[in-house]
């Protein structure tokens, strides 16, 4: 009797961290290495690209969130950032791009160009929105966007690859 | 546009009177074969030694290619026009005067449908390969997005 | 290697350097030739980012374009705009009120600076210094810190209006000036310690794709690219918009055409820029910002064509008007166009890397290439 109400008194978890043990699942666990140091592939025809660029110069560094090995290879990289119009001509190149990514892979759309065509949506030659092409996972809006902005949509990733529940529509209070 | 007068008045002889000024006196009107020779001579003998741009553009009844010409002392630009009829239009090229009509004279052809004969390599620049149709013509409309 | 060359066969390859670059110059396609690793014939293709402007220049009232001429030369969008604005000015015989005049030109100048600092910036990060371009960065966000107290964006701002600009100085601008005044000098003479008198910085740029001035006539080549060459020719002096006649600066002109020079001579340039801010600010003179012009501007029928010194070389405007509310027909004339044309008459006899440091001295912004 005093057995089992001891036993109905234990809880693992707090024990193990007293004695400075973590139990979590590796599901858990990679998602959250993944999303600590992603690798971004910059891929920035237009004009956001300049504020891309300028997110990791040295004022609004983004490699203190772990971006830090940008590579111009999409074979070593995790996420794309695209960034800038993408025209007709230039549409079978991003998709080929985004295709020579190994899994797992998410895609960011920075600028209003990215996400929906932008100024240009009414043009001959121009793709309406990077998501015709490929799926995206963020969408940044700007024109172009602030570097700051650029960051918090890559924090925003972040947080949707820790926490797959974060995926879906969180509800306005 | 300076001195355009005297330059029209002295040009002229040259050509049996073939040059015609503008209505706005803004311009001079080439015959479209004689443009390449129109312009050689400004650029030897008038010190108009840069194209300063080359355009085309569409009127109601005719296609009028215009050539900008500047000179490097002054800055003072020309223009020289040519007309010509809406079907097949086509006119000498000038890339043997200056090279840098090259790109120039391809983009309106891309653009604009208008034939340079003589040029090394006429083909499309800025659209698609595959693209049909001269986008900057009137005739090709392009349909606004539904944004709302 | 010519001498083993005798008994070997060769085969020239075709190498793509594809639209994808890792480099900021933008979606620019390179079909090289090479034999070994020398280039033997280089051709562009050009058109990945054509977005249609002159179409929609038709489809648009001549208030409602002034942001699509931001977005043409990106690197330097306030030149463009006051481009564009100064050619209606023209046709619509608009006169545009003294304060504007100055406040134009100190945007203008100022977005001169933040174009160039790019420039050296990227091409010191293709040549392998990536500790320059993050030194050249800062003081490029000290730039455009300024430029977005005065116009409210930092990249593509559209400052100016038909007939004069949106907003005046504010109050904070003069005291960030006074810095930018001391700052741009020194850390320019920083870097430069740091990388223009590295021996391996100068030898992989002395000599390469060498432009003479004859060339430069020829193929159209206009700008930095030609004062580096030799040829005297600045429109701020030959033909002045605005009110550059005013001004006391000079234009730096260069001998040997090479892509040092070219590199060098932007730093020039910039220095002479802040001279004439520094002159725009103190002659600043009272007065409205806005000439009194219609909400719906319908200019005269008739065609004008008018150039500025933009960045990057003679940024020209052809436009056409039939007394509507639209542009009947808008031609841009954009100097990065014709200048991306020498490449293949520089290119053959350099080594692949030689081609990418004499491609990054000529300065191309793709959004005016294909506009």
């Amino acid at each position: 009797m005093e057995m089992k109400n001891a036993a109905a008194k234990f809880d693992l978890h707090a024990e193990a961290a007293q004695n400075g043990i973590m139990i979590a699942k590796f599901e858990k666990l990679f998602d959250f290495c993944r999303s600590r140091s992603l690798q971004p592939f910059m891929f920035g025809p237009a004009c956001c690209a300049m504020e891309m660029m300028q997110a990791f110069m040295a004022r609004y560094d983004a490699a203190r969130y772990g971006f830090d090995t940008f590579r111009s290879t999409p074979r070593q990289t995790d996420v794309m950032l695209v960034a800038g119009t993408i025209t007709d001509k230039m549409a079978p190149i991003a998709k080929r791009l985004y295709d020579q990514i190994p899994d797992p892979k998410w895609v960011i759309a920075i600028g209003s160009c990215a996400i929906t065509g932008g100024p240009f949506a009414d043009s001959y030659c121009v793709i309406k929105g990077a998501d015709k092409l490929f799926p995206v996972d963020v969408y940044v809006p700007g024109c172009p966007p602030r570097p700051e902005a650029i960051i918090k949509g890559m924090l925003e990733l972040r947080d949707m690859i820790a926490n797959p529940e974060l995926k879906k529509v969180k509800k306005h209070e | 546009m300076n001195d355009i007068k005297e330059l029209f008045e002295t040009l002229n002889p040259a050509f049996n009177g073939a040059l015609r000024l503008s209505d706005d006196g803004q311009s001079v009107y080439a015959p479209p074969e004689s443009i390449p020779e129109v312009l050689a001579l400004l650029k030897d003998q008038h010190e108009y030694v840069m194209l300063a741009d080359l355009s085309a553009v569409e009127y109601e009844d005719r296609f009028e290619v215009v050539y900008h010409v500047m000179k490097l002392t002054d800055a003072g630009v020309i223009r020289i026009k040519a007309a010509l009829p809406r079907e097949n239009p086509s006119l000498p090229s000038v890339t043997s005067v200056w090279k840098a009509a090259d790109v120039q004279e391809r983009e309106a052809f891309d653009l604009m449908g208008i034939n340079f004969r003589g040029h090394p390599d006429l083909r499309r620049i800025l659209c698609p390969d595959g693209f049909t149709g001269h986008p900057l013509r009137k005739s090709f409309s392009i349909k606004p997005v539904n944004r709302f | 290697m010519t001498m083993e060359s005798d008994n070997l066969i060769t085969q020239e390859f075709n190498l793509n350097m594809g639209p994808y670059h890792p480099s900021t110059h933008g979606v620019f396609r390179a079909v090289l030739t090479l034999d070994g690793e020398v280039i033997v014939r280089q051709k562009n293709v050009l058109g990945y980012l054509h977005r249609g402007m002159e179409k929609i220049a038709e489809s648009k009232t001549y208030n409602q374009f002034i942001p699509y001429t931001a977005r043409l030369d990106y690197l330097a969008s306030a030149l463009n705009n006051m481009g564009y604005v100064q050619t209606v000015e023209k046709l619509a015989a608009i006169e545009v009120p003294e304060r504007a005049e100055h406040l134009r030109v100190i945007v203008a100048e100022l977005q001169r600076i933040a174009s160039h600092l790019l420039m050296v910036g990227s091409t010191a990060n293709d040549m392998g210094a990536m500790t320059a371009i993050v030194y050249y960065m800062t003081l490029r966000e000290k730039v455009l810190d300024l430029l977005e107290m005065i116009t409210g964006a930092r990249l593509t701002n559209n400052y100016m209006r038909i007939g004069g600009v949106i907003d005046d100085l504010p109050d904070e601008f003069y005291d960030k000036f006074k810095e930018l005044r001391k700052f741009l000098p020194e850390r320019l003479d920083m870097v430069n310690t740091l990388i223009v008198g590295n021996e391996i910085f100068a030898s992989r740029l002395k000599g390469i794709g060498v432009i003479t001035a004859e060339m430069a006539l020829d193929y159209g080549v206009t700008g930095p690219n030609l004062r580096a060459a030799g040829v005297d020719f600045d429109l701020r002096k030959k033909d002045p918009c605005s009110v550059y006649d005013r001004f006391d600066f000079e234009v730096p002109v260069l001998k040997n055409g090479d892509a040092f020079d070219r590199f060098l001579i932007r730093g020039l340039e910039m220095r002479q820029s802040l001279r004439i801010v520094e002159q725009a600010v103190e002659a600043l003179p009272e007065g409205p910002i806005m000439a009194k012009v219609p909400r719906q501007l319908k200019p005269p029928a008739g065609e004008v064509f008018h150039k500025i010194e933009g960045a990057r070389g003679v940024l020209a405007f052809h436009l056409v008007s039939d007394g509507g509310p639209k542009p009947y027909r808008l031609h841009i004339h954009g100097p990065s166009f014709v200048n991306i044309e020498i490449m293949p008459a520089i290119s053959p006899g350099l080594m692949l890397q030689d081609f990418l440091a004499a491609f990054a001295t000529i300065d191309v912004d793709m959004g005016e290439v294909d506009r």
